[in-house]
């Protein structure tokens, strides 16, 4: 009786693990299989027309059947672009202070801070934006930007409504200050410390400590991080899609309206099933979203799990 | 002496970075509350739309507040059920190292997927299922988004549980089921709690991933087959309209899905504290 009972508990076993170990699998080829559906959906549009030529179309017209992604991948790339751009020295400068001079106090007052940054649901960011940053792009930056810095091309202020890729790039930045001010942070302190020790001894000071030995060591872990900051942007969609303006054209200048990628699946969905391909493009450009940033991530991830493994 | 200078600049540079990262947090939330406590009302909370809403009539987000919390905790319990499961498996079944190196990298990747490629996921499931837009279809495509950050979470919280303990339990005769119910569960489960409301917040405030998935109504959520309305899509389609009334209310709803991350982000701080003190270490 006993032995059967013991042998009944040790089948319940087996049988769980068998059932975790399926969900394991799907968990991790989830991947592979949000992938391999949105490609099905998007195959009649692709066994018409061969991707690189859908990438490299501008040519926009859905009615009449030509999908050409071109302006929205430029449109994407132009805000994610300039939002690194403006994102990336504060987070470092950010991080290392945290990582190496911030008094322990502080740090652990800020940490939660940086963290509620990432709490924030999209649409807020996209309201603030709104409220907030379009107003001074249209009122203050685009006058002043007409009246002084006209000539250059890229800051002709053509659009006086002021949603546009500068709006967009403001409101992209601060979304990822978070991922990277909390990757650069952590890979920073993974330092070790007696490396530190070793450049202080040396009669060096704590910046020189900090430029010489502990950036340049955590060199490829911070650049992940940026990575991931980047592939973060790039898929973010109705913040950005709230501010930007969304006008299908390649932008010449800071204050041009753009339409990223993400934006063109989320305005769109509604009549996407009345016009024939309009689905299929859409998920088409859903997969092609997915696979740029599974690039980024895949090699920031693997990038960053060496560093760590290095350090340790 | 310039190496004295530099640092003395660079320091100025960091605490001017700290500012601007810490600020715009102020400014955000200051914007938010500004704009939107002014249109805040109890009729807001309490009401559905009635006829006119969307012309400035009467009415409230109601219906978008019980969806958005239907939806968030209809996909942080599913996406529980599977990825308790996963961090099991992960923690105490498998003996086979690089699989689960495999599998944490996998689900890195997926923490990185845009909701918006959920959403269109979500869709594709939808119309493989002959489902339309409901809260099913919004709690599946939520589940899945929620599932890299709850594995992720619980496995955290599991690695803290001290070695000699699962140990006793195996030496006692308990299976690895047995262990992983009744002794891991119970050491972790302040920890659990924390990182079920970490991916109800991060759910809650997802709009992309339910714009595909769970459409919008203004009824109350009612039925797992019925669309639902969300806080979210109420901030973004009442911004989108041209009434300066409705848009008011576009900034009050964000107001209030704010309080509700904050709150849920605040309480999830203060369980970590108040409840790690009776584990056992």
């Amino acid at each position: 009786m006993a032995l059967r009972k013991a042998r009944f508990r040790q089948l319940k076993d087996q049988f769980a693990g068998r059932l975790m170990g399926a969900l394991t699998i799907f968990a991790v080829a989830l991947v592979l299989l949000i992938a391999l559906a949105l490609l099905m959906r998007a195959r009649p549009l692709l066994d018409i027309k061969p991707l690189g030529e859908l990438l490299t179309s501008s040519d926009w017209h859905p009615l009449r059947g030509e999908f050409g992604f071109w302006p929205f991948i430029v449109g994407t790339l132009c805000v994610t672009m300039l939002a690194m751009t403006l994102a990336v020295p504060p987070c470092l400068l950010c991080a290392i202070y945290l990582a190496e001079y911030a008094p322990h106090r502080l740090r652990e007052t800020a940490k939660p801070l940086v963290d509620l940054l990432a709490g924030i649901p999209s649409v807020v960011y996209g309201l603030w934006g709104t409220l907030a940053v379009v107003p001074v792009i249209r009122d203050v930056i685009t006058p002043w930007a007409g009246k002084h810095l006209g000539f250059i091309p890229l800051l002709r202020p053509s659009n006086p409504t002021g949603y546009g890729v500068l709006a967009g790039g403001v409101v992209l930045a601060v979304m990822v200050f978070p991922v990277i001010i909390s990757v650069t942070e952590e890979v920073i302190r993974a330092v070790p410390d007696g490396l530190r020790e070793a450049a202080l001894a040396l009669g060096a000071t704590r910046w020189q400590m900090v430029k010489g030995v502990v950036l340049r060591r955590s060199l490829p872990g911070v650049i992940a991080a940026i990575v991931l900051g980047f592939s973060r942007a790039f898929g973010e969609t109705m913040a950005v899609m709230m501010v930007v303006g969304n006008v299908p054209q390649i932008p010449r200048s800071l204050f041009d309206a753009a339409y990223p990628l993400p934006a063109l699946i989320a305005n769109n969905y509604g009549e996407m099933m009345s016009i024939p391909l309009y689905d299929a493009a859409l998920l088409a450009a859903a997969l092609v979203l997915l696979l740029v940033v599974l690039f980024f991530t895949l090699a920031a991830r693997v990038v960053l799990l060496r560093a760590v493994r290095r350090a340790a | 002496m310039g190496k004295h200078l530099e640092e003395r600049i660079f320091i100025g540079l960091m605490v001017a970075s700290m500012v601007i990262v810490v600020g715009s947090l102020v400014f955000i939330l200051a914007t938010v509350v500004v704009r939107g406590l002014p249109a805040l009302s109890l009729a807001m909370l309490t009401q559905v739309p009635r006829g006119g809403y969307y012309l400035g009539k009467e009415g409230g987000i109601l219906n978008a507040i019980t969806g958005s919390l239907a939806l968030a905790s209809g996909a942080t319990l599913l996406s529980f059920f599977l990825s308790l499961p996963v961090a099991f498996y992960l923690q105490l079944f498998t003996k086979d190292a690089r699989f689960v190196h495999l599998a944490r990298l996998s689900l890195d990747v997926l923490w990185g997927v845009p909701s918006i490629v959920y959403g269109a996921f979500g869709f594709t499931l939808m119309l493989l299922l002959g489902l339309r837009a409901s809260l099913l279809g919004g709690i599946i495509a939520l589940a899945l988004l929620e599932l890299p950050i709850l594995v992720r979470a619980i496995e955290e919280v599991m690695t803290m549980v001290p070695f000699e303990l699962k140990e006793s339990s195996y030496a006692l005769g308990a299976t690895r089921l047995e262990t992983a119910l009744r002794v891991v569960v119970r050491q972790t489960a302040p920890g659990l709690l924390t990182a079920l409301l970490l991916a109800f917040g991060r759910g809650i405030g997802d709009a992309a991933s339910v714009l595909f998935t769970a459409g919008y109504t203004d009824r109350l959520p009612t039925s797992l087959l019925r669309p639902v309305a969300s806080l979210p899509l109420a901030v973004f389609f009442q911004l989108g309209t041209p009434v300066p009334e409705v848009r008011e209310r576009a900034y009050a709803s964000a107001l209030v899905l704010t309080v509700i991350v904050l709150i849920i982000s605040l309480s999830a701080r203060l369980l970590t504290r108040r409840l790690t003190r009776h584990v056992v270490r």
